[in-house]
């Protein structure tokens, strides 16, 4: 398969801050990256690191007191920072769609499967009812609904979790988007649903061609799907490039505690590789790198924020004194 | 741990079975006498489960949600009663002991949750979340409260100066570590952990669990580990237990199962779970989902899922039995 080699999306330098009364909370902070056609991004990061502020600006659902304040977000050339809300109407579901982490978020309780999906539909297309149910239909059998004809009838408590976020997903689907937003949407379920439901994932985008952002904390999950990886801390990319790049030999001192923390990575019975500290509060980062408080690399350098350093391979990396190209985290024996 | 060391069962669980019965209202009963053909609503949360746990061992008990593995650590930690069977607690019988030995027993056997922040009473102080239960159950002198309070923060690594702090005035990963202090401050033997970790960020993930590896040094506990994540698992028990829809279905030292999974729920699990090393796999998933738990499959549970189902699958239960040495498995393949 060839697809062109303009990106579905660019984000370049995107700031995305919450004016709150406890001060400025810089959720997003200079980011940048980009998605090709049918490849798979994995956005990486901990709670509060802005993995999820940055899924939602692009969609254009951040809200007071959160604003963007700059930066672009280009979706085949159009930026959609500049949009106007009618704009971002006409995309939203149609071109570029979420799945949240909470499928009941997407749906509405007291509506049954089929006028949901139909609305979503006719919201976009000038179609029959009919026309509309019947390809609602194919997509629900596309993501593993079994009898989908009978399902539609259902609302949504009649599904159980994992189900329900199967119908999540299949309302993203519904119009074919370019781009699919993905927030940490199989956390919540059992690892043989998660395994259908990436199954799903992958398959839609080498077929279609969509362009998938899949945001999680899971560096396994990500291992496993994606294409490039962007971790991100405290608002920052702090590194990016490939998958097998990024794991084999992560250079920011953080990718690598997050890589070596991991469980399977560590000889059992032997304490885990653990990171010191915690996540500080976006209200008050520390100076300079806000990896520094718990970094094993720190130097009087770190007060200063790194730049963005371009390595080979489209690899980039924020730090002042990077892990050398050679060590990585050792594999279990 | 030596292994010389005489091994002794700290819990026995015999033939363990949690029902969960909603019985019909008025309406129901009526309609029932009049010939309408609906009865009870029975779950049966744990089917007949048996499990010795040795002293010191860490057990990691494993499975899909609704598969049973919290209501088993319930009963075992006594927050449920059983429906049938025992858990005897050195020997003893727990539901037989009276007065003193039964509170004693009891207080040995202490539970931590998988949500601190609904598990911890967001109106107490930490001193008091910590302190409340030693002083009522004599474990200390309430004058020397002040003192024990801070001698078992700094054991889970907290700061005794937060002392006087509520709940919501810390992170994630301290409240799981107040949790546990919780749970120690009565001086357990025996530790249910029901899922401690799975809220946790990654790196505060691996603290915890660093925690709990240090504490069973210090103290000589013993876990029975309730997780849906085998990462976990795999590097902190020495057993592993493995649970579907109420029933075991397979029993094994940590290495060999996961080496040699012998179940096809098992290698089913094993081969879903997402690992570093694989990168770009196909994923090629297991069929079908956990039915529902009122209206179970017949036989072997597993059968409509399992890719080797034969007609005996659907009419006979496969038994747990011994497969190999200090492995069960409950499969007619290995018959």
């Amino acid at each position: 398969m060839s697809f062109s080699d303009s990106p579905t999306l660019e984000v370049k330098d995107l700031k995305t801050y919450f004016f709150t009364k406890g001060g400025i909370a810089r959720a997003v902070d200079g980011v940048s990256f980009s998605v090709g056609r049918g490849k798979v991004l994995g956005l990486v990061g901990e709670s509060g690191s802005g993995k999820t502020v940055t899924g939602f600006s692009i969609l254009g659902l951040v809200d007071e007191p959160g604003r963007v304040v700059s930066g672009e977000i280009l979706y085949r050339g159009e930026n959609l920072v500049s949009a106007s809300m009618g704009r971002m109407r006409e995309l939203r579901g149609l071109n570029i769609s979420m799945i949240f982490q909470d499928p009941m978020m997407t749906l509405n309780p007291v509506l049954r499967i089929d006028t949901q999906m139909i609305e979503a539909i006719q919201a976009h297309e000038k179609i029959s009812k009919d026309d509309a149910r019947q390809r609602a239909r194919d997509v629900l059998g596309q993501v593993g609904i079994a009898s989908p004809d009978e399902r539609l009838r259902a609302y949504p408590h009649q599904f159980s979790g994992g189900m329900r976020q199967r119908v999540a997903i299949a309302i993203a689907l519904l119009n074919k988007p370019d781009l699919i937003v993905a927030d940490e949407p199989t956390t919540a379920l059992d690892v043989t649903i998660q395994g259908q439901i990436l199954y799903e994932v992958q398959k839609l985008c080498s077929q279609t061609g969509t362009a998938l952002i899949w945001i999680t904390h899971d560096l396994s999950v990500v291992a496993g799907l994606a294409d490039d990886i962007c971790v991100m801390y405290a608002g920052r990319i702090v590194e990016q490039g490939s998958v097998n790049s990024v794991l084999d030999n992560p250079r920011h001192p953080y990718t690598h505690g997050l890589i070596s923390s991991v469980p399977s990575r560590n000889r059992r019975g032997v304490p885990l590789a653990q990171i010191p500290g915690m996540a500080p509060s976006l209200l008050k980062l520390p100076k300079g790198c806000s990896f520094g408080p718990r970094c094993p690399q720190v130097t009087a350098d770190c007060g200063i924020i790194p730049n963005i350093s371009m390595l080979d391979k489209g690899r980039q990396l924020r730090c002042h004194n990077p892990l050398d190209a050679l060590v990585s985290p050792k594999l279990k024996d | 741990m030596d292994p010389n060391a005489q091994k002794q069962s700290i819990v026995t669980i015999n033939q363990i079975s949690k029902r969960f019965v909603k019985s019909l209202d008025l309406a129901g009963r009526i309609a029932q006498r009049f010939g309408a053909d609906i009865r009870e609503e029975i779950v049966y949360a744990v089917d007949k489960v048996s499990l010795e746990i040795q002293d010191g061992e860490v057990v990691g008990l494993v499975g899909e949600s609704g598969c049973g593995k919290s209501t088993l650590g319930r009963v075992v930690a006594g927050v449920h009663e059983p429906s049938d069977g025992k858990v005897l607690f050195r020997g003893q019988e727990i539901d037989s002991l009276t007065g003193q030995d039964a509170q004693a027993a009891a207080l040995k056997i202490q539970m931590i949750f998988q949500d601190p922040m609904s598990s911890l009473n967001p109106r107490m102080r930490v001193q008091d979340i910590i302190g409340e239960a030693p002083v009522v159950h004599g474990v200390v002198d309430s004058k020397d409260i002040t003192n024990y309070v801070e001698e078992i923060m700094l054991r889970v690594g907290l700061d005794p100066s937060y002392a006087r702090r509520y709940p919501h005035q810390f992170s994630g990963g301290q409240r799981q570590r107040i949790g546990i202090a919780r749970a120690l401050a009565v001086q357990p033997d025996f530790l249910v952990c029901d899922e401690s970790v799975a809220a946790l960020d990654v790196s505060i993930q691996a603290q915890v669990l660093n925690l709990f590896m240090r504490l069973r040094e210090e103290l000589n506990l013993t876990y029975l580990f309730i997780s849906h994540d085998l990462g976990v698992v795999e590097h902190l028990s020495d057993r592993v237990v493995i649970m579907y829809l109420g029933r075991v279905v397979e029993i094994a030292p940590t290495s060999e199962l996961f080496a040699d999974p012998n179940h096809p729920y098992t290698q089913a699990l094993l081969a879903e779970v997402p690992r570093l090393e694989t990168r770009q796999r196909k994923f090629a998933p297991v069929k079908g989902e956990i039915p529902s738990p009122i209206d179970p499959p017949s036989g072997c549970h597993f059968h409509p899922r399992c890719p080797q189902a034969s007609a005996r699958c659907r009419e006979e239960i496969p038994v747990l039995r011994e497969i190999a040495q200090k492995r069960f498995s409950a499969c007619h393949l290995n018959s």
